[in-house]
């Protein structure tokens, strides 16, 4: 599936952009990236968020993603 | 966790859905509640802070010898009583360093030592008597002032992130944020008309009644007790731990009542340094925050400057959008201006649109959250914009607003594409609403605004424990900062089946239950919901186990209805219903107490949008405008019990009209703030506004059992612009500068009258 990036995050390739993964959770996303990309644990750590389908998870990364999904990180935000 | 269908059909809930006085009203009105300030320890001593007078300084020496020898003072402490062992974590290495200055103050009223002595009067004292040499070192406060190259760098180590190719000295800018999609160059040049302006908002301050307070306790054996005003006494506890090396399972701290959060009891302000004035004393220490220490050094909400370009054409399409944001995180790097531009065009399908956002760092205390953080700066800049538009092509403001409004689809200024939302539903009733039909007499105007705000879940855990009588106590971890306790026990009752009178619910300290997030991004009633509809519908599996037992049945065979096991199937016909408290009554035969639990990870909060009208009368002579008419319309997903869905809406509402009319910090030249208090902060009181009417929309959430969505932070966002809307509609003259105080309304209506 396609992951796309928010523009607030750089992988190697400048800020935004997408990239391939196979996955079945968000763990799954998670796993691949920091395999892939030695940056990607700094991200993690600034916190990242996934939206499904519009819907964003925060914290449960054993959420499954539907085929088709479009799937996004995005900033982790907390509130007031 | 899956939206559950059968409660989304179901019309009637019994308990949900109704009103209930709050269980915790009668002590609050009689004065036995029990907050931050209202504890006290056998041998407990005074703690007080002593604070930098000076915007931004080393500190060069402090002498505590003096006050050492003061009779009655058992502990001073400064930062090297509180020794860095945050590791590699540059933000628990900022909190730490907000809590106490190392090495330099960074702002005025930034703590620099502390005392812990026998009474007020000895604290007081020895304060005075602590020695502090300073150099005073260049200060900026301005987050415009504080980009520019000339001014003085606050911190070494920010180099800003967010540009390519890296700088390669360090500024004031901690990060440069942009997002958006489409060519908006291409958008402005089918634009008809295109408005540019430029804005500008104050900080304020979250204005909680209650000052910062605990008793903190800590024992030679390591283990420490605390209690204390917080949002999220499972956080301060890991926080507290971290920073003064304790062990997480021997620091127990419990939530008392709290006065008032909003976002900025979300962070450790003094209770680290009152834990280490313990444990240097070996006695337990008291720390209650003076108001000008509330204002001076916990965090109040961003300054900011906005500019924003909007392009439409004349049939009302937005074609393209520009907003470039500068947000002051105070003297440590944050992301309010990322949040900002998450935010600005959220209510909006826009073609082509660009948002930049600034993090900058100036010499003012650390900034916190503040009910849906930075959402409302950027709705002033662009609601007040979008107005504009709709004036100069002549459309009505709602129209345009229902023209351009995101939808289901829709995609989102932040990346990913909308699932179900509900801004149309509320322009839609908004449009509908009998007060946008109300007359307008002289000097009133009426103005409309959005806001929107995420929400979020986050760790949850809950128990329910069923007494041998039948009545229930419902443990929780979230902090009850809006009438959470009464909703849980109505969701506890309704998935029981029994009245909301048997329920009892209480908020469990650190070590009675799991782990629970802050109480903050609207997530209590969201997060603990969820939490209680799956303990209780555990708590109902025992209850069916024990209830097949006392009948000699098997478990498959009974059922739960109305507060009762049912036995089902041809044989067992004949058998009475038996209700809880018969089943309760007979536990300890069955197998011992009856008791439900939940640990949950809550996501899939669903996000909050709201529209706002505002009536302001703006009296030309003085520039006063005094609001006659307000009304909220916002999306609750599943309001629980109305009364306190209506009272987040009124809240909100009322801290933003405060924004946008009086609260500013005033800082003088020399970097200090001059209105530490509510004297000279002026936050609205009820005979500054009229009753604030609300209408709650339930577009039910899929991702929660009940379909709850967050209501607690939305309704600050749309007040500043949807007042400057008002104020634009009365007077003639677009107020670009919040507060919209009497003095800046009065001399735009000058500039205006002198120019026409």
């Amino acid at each position: 599936m396609r992951v796309s990036l928010s523009s607030t995050f750089e992988l190697d390739n400048g800020p935004g952009g997408s990239v391939s993964v196979h996955a079945e959770t968000i763990a799954d996303i998670m796993v691949s990236l920091t395999e892939r990309y030695p940056n990607f644990e700094q991200l993690l750590d600034r916190g990242v968020a996934v939206s499904i389908n519009g819907q964003i998870y925060r914290d449960d990364w054993t959420q499954p993603i539907p085929a088709d999904a479009e799937v996004f990180l995005i900033p982790r935000i907390e509130g007031g | 966790m899956g939206h559950d269908q059968k409660y989304i059909d179901k019309k009637n809930y019994e308990v949900v859905g109704t009103r209930f006085n709050r269980p915790d009203g009668i002590d609050k009105v009689t004065g036995k509640a029990r907050y931050g300030a209202d504890a006290s320890a056998p041998g407990q001593l005074v703690g007080r802070v002593l604070r930098s007078p000076h915007a931004h300084a080393s500190i060069v020496k402090i002498n505590v010898s003096k006050a050492e020898k003061l009779p009655g003072v058992k502990a001073i402490i400064t930062s090297a009583d509180l020794p860095d062992l945050t590791g590699q974590d540059q933000g628990l290495a900022d909190i730490l360093e907000n809590c106490m200055a190392r090495g330099r103050a960074l702002y005025d009223g930034h703590a620099v030592a502390a005392v812990a002595a026998v009474d007020e009067q000895t604290a007081a004292k020895a304060l005075k008597l602590i020695d502090v040499k300073y150099k005073k070192l260049p200060h900026v406060t301005d987050v415009d002032a504080a980009m520019c190259e000339s001014a003085p760098v606050i911190h070494d180590r920010i180099i800003t992130r967010g540009i390519e190719p890296k700088p390669t000295k360090p500024s004031n800018i901690a990060a440069r944020t942009q997002m958006g999609h489409g060519d908006v160059e291409a958008g402005f040049a089918e634009a008809d008309v295109v408005i540019e302006k430029s804005y500008k908002t104050e900080q304020t301050h979250q204005g909680y009644i209650e000052p910062h307070a605990c008793l903190a306790s800590v024992n030679p054996d390591g283990t420490a007790e605390l209690w204390v005003t917080t949002q999220g006494h499972f956080v301060f506890r890991n926080v507290c731990a971290s920073l003064l090396g304790l062990d997480i399972a021997k620091l127990k701290v419990t939530s008392s009542e709290i006065g008032g959060g909003f976002g900025g009891k979300t962070h450790v302000w003094v209770e680290p340094v009152a834990l280490a004035l313990s444990r240097k004393a070996n006695r337990p220490v008291k720390l209650v925050m003076g108001r000008d220490e509330v204002f001076r050094a916990t965090g109040p909400t961003s300054s900011t400057s906005i500019d924003v370009k909007m392009g439409a054409k004349k049939d009302g399409t937005i074609t393209a959008a520009v907003a470039e944001m500068r947000y002051q995180g105070g003297a440590f790097p944050g992301n309010w201006a990322m949040l900002g531009c998450m935010t600005a065009f959220a209510c909006y399908d826009i073609k082509n649109n660009e948002s930049i956002g600034w993090d900058v760092v100036v010499n003012r205390p650390k900034v916190a959250a503040y009910r849906a953080p930075s959402a409302p700066m950027a709705a002033f800049a662009v609601e007040s914009t979008i107005d504009e538009l709709a004036k100069e092509i002549g459309m009505a403001p709602i129209d345009m607003r229902l023209k351009n409004v995101a939808r289901e689809g829709t995609l989102a200024p932040y990346g990913p594409t909308y699932g179900p939302i509900g801004i149309e539903h509320t322009l839609k009733a908004v449009k509908d609403h009998p007060h946008m039909r109300a007359k307008l007499k002289k000097n009133q105007g009426r103005g409309v605004a959005c806001g929107f705000w995420f929400n979020i879940g986050g760790q949850t855990c809950t128990d329910l424990n069923i007494g041998v009588d039948g009545t229930v106590n419902l443990t929780l971890g979230t902090v009850d900062v809006g009438g959470s306790r009464s909703s849980m026990a109505m969701i506890a009752a309704e998935e029981l089946g029994i009245p909301y009178e048997q329920v009892r619910a209480n908020i469990a300290d650190t070590t009675s239950l799991g782990h629970n997030d802050m109480t903050e991004g609207s997530r209590g009633t969201f997060s603990s919901g969820m939490a209680t509809v799956f303990a209780a519908r555990d708590a109902i599996g025992v209850l069916k186990q024990r209830a097949a037992k006392m009948w000699g049945i098997t478990e498959e065979d009974v059922i739960w209805e109305n507060g009762q096991a049912i036995a089902t199937g041809d044989s067992h016909g004949n058998l009475p219903p038996l209700s809880l408290k018969e089943i309760a009554a007979k536990a300890g035969r069955t197998g011992g107490p009856i008791a439900g639990h939940n640990e949950v990870v809550a996501d899939g909060a669903g996000m909050g949008f709201a529209s706002h009208i505002c009536d302001v009368e703006v009296d030309p002579e003085t520039g006063r405008s005094t609001i006659i008419r307000y009304t909220v319309v916002q999306d609750a997903g599943k309001a629980i019990n109305p009364d306190y869905v209506e009272g987040q809406f009124q809240g909100g509402a009322t801290q933003g009209i405060g924004w946008a009319l009086n609260e500013e910090y005033i800082y003088g030249d020399d970097g200090c703030l001059q209105n530490p208090g509510f004297l000279d902060y002026r936050i609205p009181v009820c005979s500054d506004l009229p009753f604030i009417d609300t209408q709650i929309l339930e577009v039910p959430n899929p991702l929660h059992p009940y379909g709850i969505r967050g209501v607690g932070e939305t309704s600050i966002v749309p007040p500043l612009a949807a007042v400057g809307n008002a104020i634009a509609n009365a007077t003639g003259v677009r107020m670009s500068h919040a507060p919209m105080s009497p003095p800046r309304v009065l001399a735009a209506i000058d500039t205006l009258e002198h120019a026409s």
